[in-house]
């Protein structure tokens, strides 16, 4: 019980993963955290990109989240992704295309295009490829 | 033979009727699985959103959010879920029960009550009870958007912030199975600290980067995902009270024609009974 910690992640499409892991690794808006079990309360927001659970046998499963919220208790963990996804149900061919649409409305600079929200959704769209990429280095 | 024609036409229409109750009922089936898999999949987040902010109401950030600030209550709000439609048995009606009691008991403390109301038969309700509907919305139709919802939402929480309402509660049908929706009252805000045995006696969180602007994100976010799991709970609860009266309809319509058969039957063999009587006392008559 004291070396796994309780990890839980939804998002609003549906519980993505639920179980106990050794560690679990989470990019925070403030550099990616690794959370091992005791750790102290935590509350911050998550930006586009993956998370790493290390299951108590060694395995580490990949998850994508698109941003969203994290809270730790010292035995769980639970992270409120706004769009999350098992990394192997991911996409490659969408997630590249996502990234040259969002690459293409931010060099075309004109006013009718948010930029935030251009940048946003370039950034998931990267996180998304490098989850991919390092599936497929932990498979070969 | 005039009787056995009437009850001919009857029986027809009867059919037609039991036609287009079973059809009803088989749309509604079909939106109803789909339906419950929206309500299946939002669940789990919206119970650890409320989980979540359950616990941080129990923490004391050096910053306080107005949805965790309880006041003393003077006025309250309802957003009430309904449906667009009818035909879907006491569904409706037993939500409004709860709700008016709910009402009932604040008036009778002497609070002032403001509504927003969600589906067209709600607006219809409550609009006949004269009662003071602040925020509306219809039609959201079967897959209703966290979008469209958010902006009467919106307009109850705006007046909670300017301090006109001091506590706003949801009411929507919660689904339980096929056969049972129960209507439940929540509280949304100020939002309410949930005790667990998980947490330790004293503790508080680490805000990064700043509680002010985490709690923030969090309270919409958790707003939003209440509201949302209410409206798809009570899609699904709609579609199943459909099934369920529209089933009965079409057993119903079966029933009465069978009976109508029967009725029928015995008119049309008293009219050919007759009529070989007549022959035979005419017979007897030459």
């Amino acid at each position: 019980m004291a070396h796994t910690i309780n990890v839980d992640i939804v998002s609003a499409e549906g519980q993505i993963f639920s179980g106990e892991a050794a560690m679990v690794f989470v990019p925070a808006t403030q550099g990616e955290i690794g959370i091992a079990p005791r750790h102290a309360p935590l509350l911050t927001s998550l930006k586009p990109g993956e998370v790493r659970v290390q299951l108590a046998s060694g395995e580490e499963q990949l998850f994508y989240v698109g941003g969203g919220a994290l809270e730790i208790q010292p035995n769980r963990v639970v992270v409120l992704a706004d769009t999350a996804a098992r990394a192997r149900d991911l996409d490659e061919a969408k997630a590249a295309e996502a990234k040259a649409r969002a690459e293409a409305a931010l060099s075309d600079r004109s006013d009718t295009i948010d930029v935030a929200e251009a940048q946003l959704e370039l950034a998931r769209a990267v996180a998304q490829l490098r989850a991919i990429e390092r599936l497929r280095k932990i498979k070969s | 033979m005039a009787g056995a024609k009437e009850i001919r036409t009857k029986i027809a229409s009867v059919k037609g009727t039991q036609k287009i109750t079973k059809a009803m009922e088989m749309v509604a089936a079909s939106k109803m699985r789909r339906a419950q898999e929206r309500m299946r999949a939002a669940r789990p987040y919206a119970e650890k959103m409320r989980e979540v902010i359950g616990h941080l109401r129990l923490a004391n950030p050096d910053y306080r959010h107005p949805f965790m600030i309880d006041r003393a209550v003077s006025s309250v709000g309802f957003v009430v879920f309904s449906t667009d439609r009818g035909l879907c048995g006491g569904l409706n009606i037993n939500l409004f029960k709860a709700t008016l009691a709910e009402i009932r008991q604040w008036q009778a403390k002497g609070v002032d009550v403001h509504l927003c109301v969600i589906g067209s038969k709600a607006l219809q309700f409550f609009r006949r009870l004269k009662l003071n509907i602040v925020a509306s919305a219809t039609h959201l139709g079967d897959k209703p958007q966290s979008a469209s919802l958010i902006g009467p939402v919106t307009a109850m929480l705006d007046l909670y912030k300017e301090g006109k309402i001091d506590r706003l509660y949801m009411v929507n049908n919660h689904f339980m199975n096929t056969m049972s929706q129960k209507p439940i009252v929540s509280q949304l805000v100020p939002a309410e600290a949930t005790p667990s045995p998980d947490l330790q006696p004293l503790w508080e969180y680490i805000y990064e980067p700043s509680a002010a602007e985490l709690l923030d994100g969090f309270l919409t976010r958790y707003v939003e995902s209440q509201v949302y799991q209410g409206a798809v709970e009570n899609v699904a609860s709609e579609m199943a009270a459909r099934m369920v009266a529209m089933k009965s309809a079409t057993d119903n319509a079966g029933k009465l024609i069978e009976e109508l058969q029967l009725i029928y039957n015995k008119a049309r063999q008293a009219a050919i009974t007759k009529e070989i009587s007549e022959i035979v006392g005419g017979a007897a008559a030459v």
